[in-house]
């Protein structure tokens, strides 16, 4: 499956849903800082993998397939939750990446200096959670690739 | 109260930019990668090292890890149950971060108590 950039779904998402996104991830990592300050860095760390704004997005890409479906007349309720389950699913394969990222700053923070561990950490982040995602996807290609009709060259 | 705010300010941006990549990514399994983006951690960790210490992010991010593993298997069940049920979004994932907590506290408390 072909990864691209689609910029027509970005006027489905309104200002309200910008502000809901920023306030969860403006108050999540308030609470990370307050958590670590009051019961000491252990437990303050576990909250910096809180899906924070998990509920919201997936909700948010539920409501953009039903509106999208209704647009057409059509019903997308399916579709909505569809759309929410691949959305989660990709979240998953992303999370791998973020127990690298973790490992990597846990294992680096120490030695190396911040502004090489963070950025390091990040690339880190995204060729996992990419390869991750390419790995599951495999086993799907492979199966379009089997069902392809042959094309006998001698028949051109 | 100003590192509060300058946290929450910080926090608010970044996850806003990998939720706002999210959004234009085509198709929705690989947008949902940017779902599960380090995005706290990398408000949070940030400052912390600046202002706590190298040691002092170091050891959020070995607890980082066990969060980490909650949030695959948190977002695995939601999956799991949405492509299943016909239960709203917005349900299963709140009623599943119980989850989360669950599985994050026990490693907590299995592994990493102090």
């Amino acid at each position: 499956m072909r990864v691209k950039f689609d910029v027509s779904d970005l006027g489905l998402t309104t200002w309200p849903d910008h502000a809901t996104r920023f306030l969860f991830g403006g108050c999540i990592t308030v609470v990370a800082g307050l958590v670590a300050s009051q019961f000491g860095p252990v437990m303050g760390g576990l909250l910096l993998a809180f899906p924070a704004i998990f509920p919201a997005s997936a909700t948010l890409i539920e409501k953009d397939e039903i509106e999208k479906k209704e647009k057409q007349g059509l019903n997308g309720t399916v579709r909505g939750r569809q759309a929410a389950a691949l959305d989660a699913a990709g979240s998953a394969m992303g999370s791998v990446g973020l127990f690298v990222f973790a490992l990597l700053v846990w294992k680096f923070a120490t030695q190396t200096h911040t502004w090489i561990v963070l950025p390091g950490a990040m690339i880190a982040w995204l060729v996992v959670a990419v390869l991750t995602w390419e790995i599951r996807q495999l086993p799907r290609a492979l199966m379009r690739k089997s069902h392809r009709p042959e094309i006998d060259p001698g028949s051109i | 109260m100003i590192q509060i705010l300058l946290r929450f300010l910080v926090g608010g941006t970044v996850v806003s930019v990998f939720a706002m990549i999210g959004d234009l990514l085509k198709p929705k399994s690989f947008a949902g990668l940017f779902g599960a983006a380090p995005s706290v951690a990398l408000a949070t960790l940030g400052l912390t090292i600046a202002t706590e210490g190298a040691s002092y992010g170091a050891t959020e991010a070995r607890s980082m890890m066990a969060g980490a593993f909650a949030f695959f298997l948190y977002a695995s069940l939601v999956s799991w149950v949405l492509m299943r049920w016909q239960v709203k979004a917005l349900f299963v994932t709140l009623g599943a971060l119980p989850l989360w907590f669950a599985v994050a506290f026990v490693i907590w408390a299995l592994g990493l108590r102090p």
